[in-house]
């Protein structure tokens, strides 16, 4: 079946089976590696896209769901402003370690701020609580977000 | 746009001492842009032209004899690797080389390896492995200790089902508890622990007709190279492992990876094409090494004035179906089995049981946790019994400089636990708290933790088997290539190591460089283990570059070398277990706060305190990092991760079922850094990577104790465990 979508800004059309994991169209098909895979079952969220701004977890989706619609991965995402003030806040937070984690909470991160540019540490943790990280106990990625949302007029 | 700040504002936790070392300040980490932007490169992201995929048929039952193998015709392009395909020894080299890279006739847990199916396309791949029959004629397995005493059921291991058994005694322990007026007992459980690296395990072999090359997400590559010189039964000039960007590991990338290193380099010589093998998170739970569950009993002496006379102390460690680490893991739980006191006897026994079940092994703290939740519980329900006050009895036995050791050895440094304990009681107000939740019956509770970790290798292993040998080198373009076997696994390895060499050069960060670890490239430094690869990688590669220093005005290259010198303080004897057990200890102390919901039973943890001494942390975010990690990780083990067997099989399949913490469930740590200064650790530097792991579950234990007045004897503290406890009447 032929599918329609647009990936990091450019149209785009497959044929394949619209059961396929939207996951392993995007590792396979396109070589978007910062897609990860850590559970395959919808409770890890390192493999977490925008579809349409909205966080999406791409394991769980069949790629024929998200047929005419828009999907940002962190390839697309690394090229914004947004991007770069999350990039710097991380860091200077310490909210990466081994990092297989990192691209989806970044991605958590500007569904939660294009919503809410000032979220408060309850609303930033709620935020992410789709998304599991093993070794940072959590405390660098809220402080991160938390830096990156006080950028002046960036969301 | 954004200013880097580089005041202490940057690390959540505070540095309580006064002279805080000018290289702890914290840098920019290294590996940090490429890992946030998705650019890193882990072992699934590798791609070889022509490469084929890989999967594996495992064993579905616990122990049995395999009949048959019936395999239906493969499609072109696909190929089964087994036992058939190993061209050296059918044996994955660890402490002994009997646990088989694939099954022959025998299978001995659910999840063990038989064949893998290799070949283009994943889908095939699976349906190939589903038309697969295996034949079983099963034989009674061994589920737990007491089954080795079933003449029904044939022993596993040795005669008496156990793969290892050593005792400690100090002192006249006999005549203690002779003497004593009571004896006080405690039976203490942990249950086994999911290492959940974000990153499933994974390996990738290429065969160019002469050579082998492994890529893996591993901890050890020399580990994993030795396993490959047995497996492959080649020169090891033939074999190279290269280490992938390593989504954490956690000791659970340890031992395993060797298992799919050879499966990887046997399927690729077999097939003529890289192959490329990387679990689902479903299967990396089947057969990953998990940690390791123990059944710890204490007894003490205690004469009329209420003062302990001495311990005994049986630790059992359930080792799964192959003898792995354990060892090593038993002698660390039994030299931290007395814990920061200072007892006058002491007789521990330890032992490491066979079961029919997925091997245990390495895990942050290394049998360590466990020896501590038991000591701590029992001094703390020790206290209780004698109506003294936890922390106050705990206080009045601690090690201090000179005191000896479990194994007899000294204590040679300072032991600041004194002075930790009086700011952990002022940041979380425990005194206060605990005296008001003890009479209130409000639910809440608050305890304390007090644990050290034995920095680097047990004994003299680092002396006499790791051997530890670094280089250093000044390339032609007058950069400095630090190359060293140990891995950047998510703790900052790359980014601490080269602060090190930076600091000592007086140079800038951007002059250093590390690589992930190639064994063409890098001499054998030692597995990345043991909260070694700071004190005593680090400290190699600080001498090298103080060499390197002088020698920095030489056109060209420049390479030095360093090998590992114990400090002539240690004395150590590995048959008696006699000496110090390490070279230097780090310290912490706890305290966890927490409601017990009186319906549900689920424990809410309120707040969380941590005062540590790791010596000079060399980048305190890092260091920071690890403490808030290894607490979450903590909290986890301590309340809702919760990994069950059931004759033999895990009743948690993947992240659906087995629970680890996310952002809602836990508050974040309060903690401050005590920094002693260690002269044989670089700047000072101890051990901090399993520390901040090691004293959490203990603390909160006795949180729970003190909120529910009962003790607590078993982790994690489940609802199902408190509604038990609380209906127990006796
Ligand atoms: S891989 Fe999709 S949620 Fe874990
Ligand atoms: S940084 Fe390792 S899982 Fe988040």
């Amino acid at each position: 079946m032929k599918i329609k979508f647009t990936v990091n800004g450019r149209p785009e059309t497959v044929d394949t089976d619209p059961m396929r994991r939207l996951l392993d169209v995007l590792r396979d098909d396109f070589g978007f590696l910062g897609v990860k895979e850590g559970c395959g079952e919808g409770e890890c969220g390192a493999c977490s896209v925008l579809v349409n701004g909205e966080i999406v977890f791409s394991c769980i989706t069949p790629v024929g769901t998200v047929e005419g619609s828009e999907i940002l991965t962190i390839e697309g995402y690394r090229n914004t402003e947004r991007y770069r003030a999350i990039e710097a806040a991380m860091e200077e937070a310490g909210g990466v370690q081994c990092g297989f984690c990192t691209p989806g909470f970044v991605l958590a991160a500007e569904a939660l701020l294009r919503k809410n540019p000032h979220p408060s540490e309850d609303e930033i943790r709620e935020g992410i609580s789709g998304n599991l990280c093993r070794c940072t106990g959590y405390s660098g990625i809220v402080e991160g977000i938390k830096k990156a949302a006080e950028s002046e007029g960036v969301w | 746009m954004k200013e880097k700040k580089k005041d202490s504002t940057a690390v959540r936790g505070g540095t309580a001492s006064t002279s805080r070392a000018s290289i702890s300040g914290p840098v920019p980490r290294q590996d940090a842009p490429g890992k946030i932007s998705g650019v890193a490169s882990y072992i699934g992201d590798l791609c070889f032209e022509g490469m084929l995929y890989a999967r594996t048929l495992r064993s579905t039952v616990p122990r049995a004899r395999i009949v048959s193998i019936d395999i239906p015709a493969m499609p072109e392009g696909y190929f089964v690797v087994d036992a058939r395909d190993v061209p050296g020894k059918n044996g994955v080299h660890m402490l002994t080389d009997e646990q088989p890279f694939f099954a022959e006739e025998r299978v001995n847990y659910v999840g063990e390896p038989i064949l893998l199916v290799t070949g283009p396309e994943r889908g095939k791949i699976d349906q190939i492995l589903r038309g697969i029959r295996v034949e079983y004629e099963e034989i009674p397995p061994v589920f737990g200790e007491e089954d080795s005493k079933n003449p029904r059921i044939p022993p596993l291991f040795g005669e008496r089902n156990l793969f290892c058994e050593y005792e400690i005694r100090r002192g006249e322990v006999e005549e203690a508890f002779f003497d004593a007026d009571f004896v006080f007992e405690g039976c203490y459980h942990t249950g086994a622990q999911e290492h959940v690296y974000l990153e499933p395990q994974g390996t990738a072999g290429v065969f160019d007709g002469e050579r082998v090359t492994v890529y893996g997400s591993m901890q050890c590559p020399y580990y994993v190279k030795t396993a490959l010189v047995g497996g492959l039964g080649w020169k090891e000039d033939r074999i190279r492992v290269v280490q992938a960007t390593t989504g954490g590991a956690f000791g659970g990338k340890e031992e395993y990876p060797s298992i799919i290193a050879g499966h990887v380099a046997f399927a690729a010589i077999k097939t003529g094409r890289p192959v490329l093998l990387v679990f689902d998170r479903a299967e990396d739970v089947v057969c990953t090494t998990k940690r390791h569950p123990s059944l710890i009993r204490m007894r003490t002496a205690v004469d009329d004035r209420g003062a302990i006379r001495g311990m005994e102390i049986d630790i059992a460690l359930d080792g799964g179906a192959y003898v792995g680490l354990s060892p090593v893991v038993l002698q660390r739980a039994m030299f931290a089995a007395t814990g920061v006191y200072r007892i006058p006897c002491i007789r521990v026994k330890g032992r490491v049981f066979a079961t029919n079940s997925v091997p245990t092994g390495a895990f942050r703290g290394f049998g360590a946790p466990q020896a501590f939740f038991a000591v701590e519980m029992h001094m703390h329900s020790l206290a209780e019994k004698l109506r003294k006050d936890p922390l106050e009895f705990k206080r009045s036995y601690l090690l201090s400089m000179g005191d000896p050791t479990v194994t007899d050895g000294r204590m040679k440094q300072e032991v600041p636990l004194p002075r930790m304990i009086d700011r952990l009681c002022k940041l979380s107000g425990y005194e206060k708290k605990h005296r008001a939740y003890k009479k209130e019956k409000t639910r809440r509770g608050i305890g304390v933790s007090l644990f050290f970790h034995g920095c680097a290798f047990t004994g003299s292993g680092e002396k006499d088997k790791i051997k530890a040998k670094v280089l250093l080198k000044k390339e032609d373009d007058e950069s400095v290539s630090i190359l060293v076997s140990n891995v950047e696994m998510g703790q900052g390895a790359q980014t601490t190591l080269k602060k090190i060499v930076a600091e000592t050069l007086g140079c800038g960060l951007e002059r250093v460089r590390y690589d992930n670890p190639d064994t063409d490239r890098v001499p054998d430094s030692g597995p990345t283990v043991a909260s070694r690869t700071v004190m005593i990688v680090g400290g190699l590669l600080a001498k090298a570059a103080g060499r390197l220093k002088r020698r920095m005005d030489e056109k060209g290259e420049v390479k030095i070398e360093e090998r590992y010198v114990q400090p002539p303080h240690i004395e150590w004897d590995q048959d008696t277990f006699t000496g110090d057990a390490y070279p230097v200890y780090s310290w912490g102390a706890n305290a966890v706060e927490v409601e017990v919901d009186p319906v549900t039973f689920e424990v809410r943890v309120i707040g969380v305190w941590g005062i540590y001494d790791v010596g000079t942390p060399i980048d305190e975010r890092i260091v920071g990092g690890q403490i808030e990690g290894g607490i979450s990780q903590g909290l986890g083990y301590a309340t809702i991760e919760l990994l069950q067997k059931e004759n033999g099989r895990l009743r948690q399949k993947n992240l659906t079922d087995y629970i680890i913490p996310s952002s809602m469930d836990f508050p974040d740590p309060v903690y401050e850094l005590f920094s002693s200064s260690y002269e044989h650790g670089p700047f000072g530097a101890k051990c901090a990577g399993e520390l901040p792991f090691v004293g959490v579950a203990p603390a909160v234990a006795a949180a729970v104790q003190n909120a529910i007045g009962r003790p607590v004897r078993r982790l994690p503290v489940s609802p199902e465990y408190l509604f038990e406890a609380e209906h127990d009447e006796d």
